[in-house]
C-alpha cells in the first residue's frame, strides 16, 4: 500500500470545530442610516394621518410666501398654504407610489427574467425582445399616454413607473440567474432531481436576492424622482393633493421672491432617495451570510 | 461478470459547438467524447483517468443524465437514461449521487448545512425523519452534529467536502460519482477524504465512480480504470495490471509522467537511510 493509507482512518484532524460562532452582526452603519432616513419618511407619512399643523390645502391670501419661522415653521407658499403640512401629507404619495411601482416592476420583471434564463430559445428570445421594447420606451412618454387615456392620477403614475421598470428587473434577474444556473451547487441539485420552480425559488432566487434588493432600492429612489417629475409635468397626482414633485414645480415661479420654497421639497426628495439607496446597500450586506462574519 | 452492468455507456458521442467567431462563420463542433463505451459493475470502484480536456467529466455527466449525448446511449440497470425526460428519471436521481471538485461552489452558500444535507431527501420526497438522518450523516462523515446550523463558508475545505459527501449519501444512493473529489483540497486533507470515501463505500455497499487526473488517487481507490485521451477511451482494465503493464502508448506516457523515487535518486535515498 502507498503511504496514503497511513492516515488515521476516522480522520477527524481537520474537524476540530472552528470555535464558538461569533454573534452575527446583522446591523451595519449604512443600514442604520438608510433605515433611519426611510423610517423618517414613513413616520412623516403616518403622522400626517393624525396631525398636521394646518390643513395642507387651506388657502390664506393674507399669509402668502412667508419665510420660515413664526406660526408657519417652514413658511407658506403662494396661496398661503403651510409648507410643513404639505410636506407631511406629500410623504404619503411619495411612499405609496414608490412601493407600488417597485412592487409592479419586481412582480412582473423577476418571473420574466427567470423564464428567460431557463434557456429555452423559443421562450427566452421573445421575452427578452419584448423587454427591450418596453425598455426603449421612456417612462414619461408611457405616463403621458396612460394619462391621456385614463386621466392623470396617482394610479396612472404608479403603473407607468412600474411598467417602465419591468425590463430593469427582468434583465437583471436573467443575467443573475444564468450565472447561478451554471454553478456547481445547481448541478448537484439537478443530480438529486431538483428542477423547475423549486430549483428557482430555493437555489437561484436566494443567490440573486442581493442584486434584486439593491435594484429595488435604486428603483425606489428612481420612482420617487419619477413621481416628482410626473407631478411636476402635471401627469401624476392631480391638485390639490400635495406631492413633493408639484411643490417643487410650483416653487419655481416664486424662486426669486421666496427661494426657500424650492429647498424644502427638494431636500425631502433628496433625503428619501439617499435613504433608500443606503438601506439597499445595507440590506445587501446584512442578508449575505458570508458577510456576517465567520 | 456476465450480469447487466450497473451503469453503461454505448458508443457515446458528445459534441459541443464553439462560439461563432463572426456572423458568417458558424462555431466549429468540438468532439468532447468520440464513441465512448464503458461498463461499470455493481460494487466496484471504477476510475476514469486522463488529462484535462480528455472528456472524463463529460462522460461522468452523461452517465448521470446531467448532459445528453449527441449520439449513443447511456443505461442504468439496463434502462435507457439518455434522452429521457427528467420526470421519468426519478430512479436514477435517487440511486446516483455526486461529489464535485470544489466544495465551496458545490454547496449552496445561502443554505444552512442541515438544509443542504436534507435537500436530496426533500427533493426526492423520501419518507422518514430527515433531521435524525442529517444528524446520523454528520456523524458518518465525522462532523460535529451541532454544526448543522452553520453556513458552508464557516467550514474548512476538508469539512466542506465532508458535507458534500454527507449530502451525496443522504438519499441512500447505490452509486457515488466523484468528479475530482480531492483535487481542490490541501494535500494534508486529501488522504482523510479518500479514506472516508472508501470506508463509506464499503459500509454502504456503494459503487464508486472516480474521475481524476491524479493517478495516485485513482490507483489507491479503484479496482478498475479507464484511461481517456482526447475523447476516447484508450485502455480499460484492472488497475494493477494497467499500472504493471500499460499497453497503450498514451497510458505508458501518462504513467511515466508520475513523479516517483527511482533510479539514481532512489539509490541515494537508500544509501543515506542505511
Amino acid at each position: 500500500m502507498t503511504s496514503v493509507a497511513d492516515a488515521p482512518p476516522d480522520a477527524t484532524a481537520d474537524v476540530v470545530a472552528a470555535g464558538p460562532v461569533k454573534p452575527r452582526r446583522r446591523w451595519n452603519l449604512t443600514l442604520v442610516i438608510g433605515a433611519g432616513l426611510v423610517g423618517l419618511v414613513v413616520l412623516t407619512a403616518l403622522v400626517s394621518f393624525l396631525w398636521t399643523p394646518y390643513d395642507p390645502t387651506r388657502v390664506d391670501p393674507s399669509q402668502t410666501l412667508l419665510s420660515p419661522g413664526g406660526d408657519h415653521w417652514l413658511g407658506t407658499d403662494h396661496f398661503g398654504r403651510d409648507i410643513v403640512s404639505q410636506l407631511l401629507v406629500g410623504a404619503r404619495t411619495t411612499l405609496f407610489v414608490g412601493v407600488v411601482a417597485v412592487a409592479i416592476a419586481a412582480a412582473v420583471g423577476v418571473p420574466l427574467g427567470l423564464l428567460a434564463a431557463t434557456g429555452h430559445r423559443w421562450l427566452s428570445e421573445p421575452v427578452m425582445r419584448a423587454l427591450d421594447i418596453v425598455f426603449a420606451f421612456p417612462a414619461i412618454l408611457l405616463a403621458i399616454i396612460l394619462a391621456a387615456g385614463f386621466g392623470a392620477s396617482t394610479l396612472t403614475g404608479m403603473i407607468a413607473i412600474g411598467v417602465a421598470n419591468v425590463p430593469v428587473f427582468g434583465r437583471l434577474t436573467r443575467a443573475g440567474a444564468m450565472q447561478v444556473l451554471q454553478s456547481d451547487f445547481v448541478l448537484a441539485a439537478r443530480s438529486y432531481g431538483r428542477r423547475g420552480v423549486v430549483l428557482m425559488v430555493r437555489y437561484v432566487l436566494p443567490n440573486i436576492a442581493a442584486l434584486l434588493i439593491v435594484q429595488a432600492s435604486v428603483s425606489f429612489a428612481h420612482a420617487v424622482l419619477a413621481e416628482a417629475a410626473l407631478s411636476y409635468l402635471g401627469y401624476g397626482t392631480p391638485p390639490p393633493t400635495p406631492t413633493w414633485g408639484r411643490m417643487l414645480q410650483e416653487a419655481q415661479n416664486y424662486f426669486v421672491v421666496q427661494p426657500m420654497l424650492a429647498v424644502w421639497p427638494g431636500l425631502a426628495i433628496a433625503l428619501s432617495v439617499l435613504g433608500f439607496n443606503l438601506m439597499g446597500d445595507g440590506l445587501r450586506d446584512a442578508l449575505d451570510p458570508r458577510l456576517r462574519g465567520r | 461478470m456476465t450480469t447487466t452492468p450497473l451503469l453503461e455507456a454505448v458508443d457515446v458521442v458528445r459534441e459541443y459547438r464553439s462560439p461563432r467567431r463572426s456572423l458568417r462563420t458558424p462555431g466549429q463542433p468540438i468532439r468532447a467524447l468520440d464513441g465512448v463505451s464503458v461498463q461499470v459493475h455493481e460494487g466496484e470502484a471504477f476510475g476514469i483517468v486522463g488529462e484535462s480536456g480528455s472528456g472524463k467529466s463529460t462522460l461522468s455527466r452523461i452517465l448521470m443524465a446531467l448532459d445528453q449525448p449527441t449520439s449513443g446511449t447511456a443505461f442504468y440497470q439496463g434502462q435507457r437514461i439518455s434522452g429521457v425526460p427528467e420526470r421519468r428519471l426519478g430512479f436514477l436521481r435517487r440511486d446516483v449521487q455526486m461529489v464535485l471538485q470544489d466544495p465551496m461552489s458545490s454547496l449552496n452558500p445561502r443554505m444552512r448545512v442541515a438544509d443542504i444535507i436534507a435537500e436530496p431527501m426533500r427533493a426526492l420526497r423520501l419518507p422518514g425523519d430527515h433531521r435524525a438522518r442529517v444528524a446520523e450523516l454528520m456523524h458518518s462523515v465525522g462532523l460535529p452534529e451541532e454544526a448543522v446550523t452553520r453556513y458552508p463558508h464557516q467550514f474548512s475545505g476538508g469539512q466542506r467536502q465532508r458535507i458534500a459527501i454527507a449530502r451525496a449519501l443522504a438519499a441512500g444512493p447505490k452509486v457515488i460519482v466523484g468528479d475530482e473529489p480531492v483535487s481542490a483540497l490541501d494535500v494534508s486533507v486529501r488522504a482523510q477524504i479518500l479514506n472516508l470515501l472508501t470506508d463509506l463505500a464499503e459500509q454502504f455497499k456503494l459503487t464508486l465512480i472516480l474521475v481524476s487526473h491524479d493517478l495516485s488517487v485513482v490507483r489507491y481507490l479503484c479496482d478498475r480504470i479507464a484511461v481517456m485521451n482526447q475523447g476516447r477511451i484508450v485502455e480499460t482494465g484492472d488497475t494493477e495490471s494497467i499500472y504493471a503493464d500499460p499497453r497503450h502508448p498514451y497510458t505508458q506516457r501518462l504513467l511515466s509522467a508520475v513523479p516517483t523515487l527511482s533510479g539514481d535518486l532512489l539509490d541515494r535515498f537508500n544509501r543515506s537511510s542505511t
